[in-house]
């Protein structure tokens, strides 16, 4: 009995020297760990905005980043070519069963066509070039670094998937409070006034549609890029070089090839979101 | 005993009127057990066995809605050499096609109304609308 007794207290105590002392050897071992992961991909997007599109920031040694998706849209590029941004759009719809409502008011806008005066209120000028106040913009979902639809959605429908940047949707969750779409600056949000389906043309059998009563963006096609297949916008661009996507923190990856040479503005940087979509003009 | 004559046909009345369901669902094939239909392609395997699916399916499926949603992990899983991509639509009914007579059978026994088809699409219903365009 009494030696019984004196096992469990050796034992008890063991193991609270244990407790106590894991987490201290779990953070010791994991800080190196961590700072290769998400601190350093966090540090890596302080620096974007600051530095332009520049280096990393100086954040210790060259840490693997993590990966953040991004696209480069040319505007010159893409109005060379008449159709394509159609096409772009078109390839949308067909791969998400995006329903096209008669009313504008309804529209519901993955990527979509508008002034650049209204995408780029920031950016536009009395005298704009000719080729800016004649083309249409496009738009789109920014995947924002710092995305305030997420920290407005009540539900968590709406979140960033720190493995790659994208500001993804759990349409199961969303329960069509509309607080992500007051939040977006960009009006990147539709709502579904109407059940969709019928306005939905054709079918794409391996994706959902969405019903009345939630919101709904671009998810920068993870379904395909799940499969290795580049988003349905940048593949119906292909070879025009209107659109690039890849990863934003990769030095060597062909966003980051386009955006060290040329000059590129984001939307509403003002904003602070930190978008990852920029557009040559 | 007074009465007689009214007292027993309205026990009978009432023994009848009670055990209505029993004998109602003995008669009748309303309570006899669903039987969904197997896969027209005449598939024999699936992701878990027959059993498994039978009690658990929602909450595989709602692992699945999290695993590609929430996490990210959308690996396409591999069975016996068969290729499921997580996900009703590209999994579930690419084998069981009818819902009508597979899931259907099952959920209207259950008087179960899963919301899954609000925004997933049926095979049927994707028939519907590739003829147009
Ligand atoms: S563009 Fe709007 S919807 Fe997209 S991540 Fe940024 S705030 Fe959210
Ligand atoms: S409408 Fe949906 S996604 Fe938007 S904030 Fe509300 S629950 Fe979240």
């Amino acid at each position: 009995m009494d030696k019984q007794r004196r096992k469990f207290l050796k034992i008890a105590g063991a193991s609270v020297v244990a407790g106590i002392g894991a987490p201290a050897i779990i953070k010791l071992t994991a800080t190196p760990a961590l700072a290769s992961g998400h601190d350093a991909a966090a540090a890596g997007h302080e620096a974007i905005p600051a530095a332009g599109h520049g280096e990393q920031g100086g954040h210790g040694e060259a840490a693997p980043q993590g990966v953040r998706l991004g696209m480069v849209i040319d505007l010159r590029k893409m109005n060379d070519t008449p159709g394509l941004l159609d096409a772009a759009i078109a390839s949308c719809i067909a791969a998400h069963n995006i329903p096209e409502f008669p009313n504008s008011k309804d529209e519901i806008k993955w990527i979509w066509k508008a002034p650049f005066s209204g995408v780029f209120p920031e950016h536009s000028s009395r005298h704009a070039a000719k080729k800016i106040t004649d083309n249409p913009a496009v738009a789109l979902c920014n995947h924002c670094d710092e995305p305030p639809c997420v920290r407005a959605c009540p539900t968590q429908a709406t979140f960033r998937n720190n493995a790659n940047g994208v500001v993804a949707m759990d349409y199961h969750r969303c329960i069509g409070c509309r607080f992500c779409m007051a939040a977006c600056p960009y009006g990147a949000r539709s709502f579904n006034w109407y059940d969709p389906r019928p306005y939905i043309k054709k079918y794409n059998k391996d994706f959902p549609s969405r019903m009345k009563g939630v919101v709904e963006k671009c998810n920068f096609c993870s379904e395909r890029l799940a499969l290795g297949q580049e988003p349905a916008c940048v593949e119906s661009c292909r070879g025009t070089g209107a659109i690039t996507f890849g990863d934003l923190n990769d030095p060597n990856s062909e966003v980051r090839q386009v955006l060290d040479k040329e000059f590129s503005i984001q939307r509403k940087p003002s904003a602070g979101t930190k978008p990852s979509v920029f557009y040559i003009v | 005993m007074y009465n007689k004559g009214t007292i027993i046909p309205g026990l009978i009345i009432f023994v009848l009127f009670v055990t209505f369901p029993i004998w109602f669902n003995g008669l009748t094939t309303a309570g006899d057990l669903p039987k969904p239909e197997l896969p027209p392609g005449g598939e024999k395997q699936c992701v878990e066995s027959a059993d498994y699916m039978r009690a658990n399916h929602m909450q595989l499926l709602n692992e699945w809605r999290d695993n590609v949603l929430r996490d990210g992990n959308r690996e396409i899983l591999e069975i016996d050499g068969k290729k499921y991509p997580k996900g009703l639509q590209t999994a579930c009914m690419a084998c069981h096609s009818q819902k009508e007579k597979f899931c259907d059978s099952c959920h209207t026994y259950a008087a179960v109304e899963p919301y899954c088809w609000d925004c997933h699409l049926t095979p049927k219903e994707t028939a519907s609308k590739e003829a147009i365009h």
